[in-house]
């Protein structure tokens, strides 16, 4: 790529990080930043032992646990073997390699990709990456952030870069503003309705538009988080006064004048006017409803005011036997209107959705409401620091009143790796990123929402048009 | 890491699209600090009922797909999660080689880390390739690398494109690490330039 063309933003990140391009046109990519948790991370630290070797740069890695713990009281320690085990293994090994780590019991530690850009860890035209697919949440700052295998964990520990192909440039554009009660995770799970789950598959995809600019940091993380459910290899959103003004004074972000250095630089990383995409999606904001999942895989979703789709009314063979068994195992008939299904457990958490912001979108709904009876709501803030924060603004007080749980950050019930988890046949309202079968325990039923929907289904007991809640 | 050479074996037929991460091996099983021993877990949740025992619909509960060495499957194959914990697991029950229209990216470069062979063909390819392992130990299907051709068992050879570094590593069972640090001296200099020019970025320390 030459310097004078016209260039994305995932370019210039590109074009800055390649250390050397081998001859067929891989790239040794140079890695700013690695974060690391307790599940994808042993085997890394294994292979490292293995080979005698150490960690390039521990100063560019921060390891947390977040998949395993528990998110009731935790200074008695972690019940379950196993996955006791796996986080002291990461405390051995963080200790080993002298690798900066957050301890459980710390207000930092939260979910892995709500800490880093919390804590001021992820910039914008970083490179940035983690064990874990949905670190395409750290593309919200305007950074290069893609999840990896633990291989590739074990390779960045080794030498700071991967191995890595340019991905194609696709341009996401939603123009327009959207409507009251739309949020970004209603943006995110339209777009994937729109290209599907494989839409994104061998891109990197660039969120531009009015509806876009408009979000806040919170809305573009989660909008972010999700590209990895379009297929994306990472999402990205240009940087500008709003990114700037979110890193300002966070704990490991540049000060003073550090700070103005780095901003300077930042402003050069927007894409150029001119610069060639491969693909190009355009959505109009203003026809973006609350969006509700009905099926097995993100893009099995459709706006509240929709009704169960009816294979027969498919064309293609194969892909009536796969709606038929999504709707099979989510035990839903066609016609049915998605708000005529009454919900069990509603979970409000992940980090697609934990955000002070989101709590704040909840406690909103909640507010002199009740849950209503027979369902479960549970609240697990992204990090410790959400935590205090939603404490000092009274949120946890008004969700208990309501009768959420208020919770320790975690994954929690997004993957169920521990305790909360769904049992087989409990159908979920869930602010998290996948619904796929058996994601929050095997049988569980998961519809995706976002945290205002999720808490207007905890008070009416049934998936319910937030924008009707007045 | 196993060399990639060669394989003939017997390919288990599974046609269905988006085979996600979750269906390959469930977030609960992820709690391992090994590598090894996971191909009993393999596709958990259909592989096995409620109570424990096989679900004997399940194509690798079925001879001869049991010794199956390759999936055939639809599109999006691995969609969802980083965990390599899904082709540790497919490589643990034996399986070497996977044959789908497409893969989700981070899946496809996790399992040619692990000595999996990826391979992506056409949908009627697939489905004929399907045809084929559906006639069950009878018809054992081929891979060469080397040359870059399925063969089926009528003989008829279909090529297949595989990025070249790749394609080296598979064949010699190198892993990325090495190749990598034959660079090493670019990273240092890179870090130096990087530093000079960024003096701003901070390091990281709790
Ligand atoms: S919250 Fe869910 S999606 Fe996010 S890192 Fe944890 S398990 Fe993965």
């Amino acid at each position: 790529m030459s310097e004078g063309k016209p260039r994305t933003l995932f370019d210039k990140i590109w074009d800055s990080h390649v250390v050397e391009t081998l001859p067929d046109g891989t790239c040794v990519l140079y890695i700013d930043r690695h974060l690391v948790h307790e599940v994808t991370s042993p085997q890394a630290f294994e292979g490292l032992r293995l080979a005698g070797r150490p960690v390039r740069r521990p100063d560019a890695t921060l390891a947390v646990v977040d998949h395993n713990i528990p998110t009731t009281d935790r200074r008695a320690g972690i019940a379950e073997d196993e996955s006791r085990i796996q986080c002291e293994t990461l405390e051995q090994n963080v200790a080993a390699f002298g690798v900066p780590y957050i301890p459980v019991l710390d207000d930092r530690q939260g979910i892995v990709h709500i800490v880093g850009p919390e804590l001021g860890f992820s910039l914008p035209g970083m490179t940035i990456v983690c064990g874990d697919s949905h670190t395409s949440t750290h593309g919200a700052l305007g950074a290069l952030a893609f999840g990896i295998g633990t291989s590739e964990v074990e390779h960045v520990l080794a030498t700071q870069t991967l191995l890595q192909k340019p991905a194609k440039n696709m341009l996401i554009r939603v123009d327009g503003q959207v409507g009251p009660g739309v949020t970004a995770k209603d943006i995110a799970l339209a777009i994937i309705g729109k290209i599907g789950t494989a839409g994104g598959t061998g891109s990197v995809m660039e969120y531009a538009g009015e509806a876009i600019t408009a979000l806040d940091m919170a809305g573009r993380l989660t909008l972010c988080n999700m590209s990895i459910e379009a297929g994306a290899r990472a999402g990205l959103i240009a940087p500008d006064e709003k990114t700037y003004a979110y890193i300002e004074g966070r704990h490991f972000a540049p000060k003073g004048a550090d700070f103005d250095a780095a901003v300077a630089y930042w402003r050069t990383l927007p894409t150029d006017s001119g610069a060639h995409y491969d693909i190009t999606v355009e959505l109009d904001a203003a026809s973006i409803a609350p969006m509700v999942t009905w099926g097995t895989n993100p893009e099995a979703v459709l706006p509240v005011t929709g009704i169960v789709p009816n294979p027969a009314d498919l064309a293609d063979p194969s892909a009536r036997v796969s709606m038929q068994r999504m709707l099979d195992y989510m035990d839903l008939k066609p016609g049915q209107k998605l708000t005529d299904i009454p919900i069990d457990v509603v979970f409000i958490g992940s980090c697609t959705n934990a955000r002070i912001e989101d709590i704040r979108a909840a406690a909103d709904v909640a507010k002199g409401r009740k849950v209503a009876s027979g369902v479960q709501a549970l609240v697990v803030p992204g990090s410790g620091l959400v935590k205090k924060q939603a404490e000092a603004e009274g949120l946890d007080q008004i969700l208990l009143d309501a009768g959420f749980e208020w919770r320790e950050p975690g994954c929690s019930m997004c993957l169920a790796m521990n305790p909360d988890r769904l049992k087989p046949g409990q159908r979920s309202a869930s602010t998290s990123n996948r619904n796929f079968e058996g994601r929050q325990g095997p049988g569980g039923r998961t519809h995706l929402v976002s945290p205002a929907m999720a808490a207007a289904a905890a008070v009416t007991g049934y998936f319910t048009d937030v924008r009707e809640l007045a | 890491m196993t060399p990639f050479t060669t394989l003939t074996g017997i390919a288990a037929p599974y046609p269905r699209a988006n085979i996600d991460t979750d269906l390959i091996i469930p977030a609960r099983f992820l709690k391992t600090i090994k590598r090894t021993g996971l191909g009993k877990f393999l596709f958990d949740p259909v592989r096995y009922r409620p109570d424990g025992s096989e679900e004997p619909d399940f194509v690798l509960n079925r001879e001869p797909y049991r010794r199956a060495e390759m999936i055939i499957a639809h599109e999006n194959f691995g969609c969802g999660s980083s965990r390599e914990h899904a082709p540790w697991a497919l490589a643990d029950f034996g399986i070497r080689c996977v044959i789908a229209p497409s893969f989700a990216d981070i899946f496809f470069n996790n399992s040619m880390k692990n000595g999996i062979l990826p391979i992506r063909l056409p949908r009627e390819i697939c489905d004929a390739l399907m045809g084929d392992a559906a006639m069950g130990g009878n018809a054992r299907i081929s891979v060469d690398l080397a040359r870059q051709v399925v063969i089926r068992p009528n003989g008829e050879e279909i090529h297949f494109e595989v990025d070249p570094l790749r394609k080296r590593l598979l064949l010699e069972g190198l892993d990325d690490i090495g190749q990598t640090l034959q660079h090493e001296a670019s990273i240092g200099t890179y870090e130096t330039k990087q530093k000079a020019a960024q003096a701003w970025l901070p390091s990281i320390s709790i």
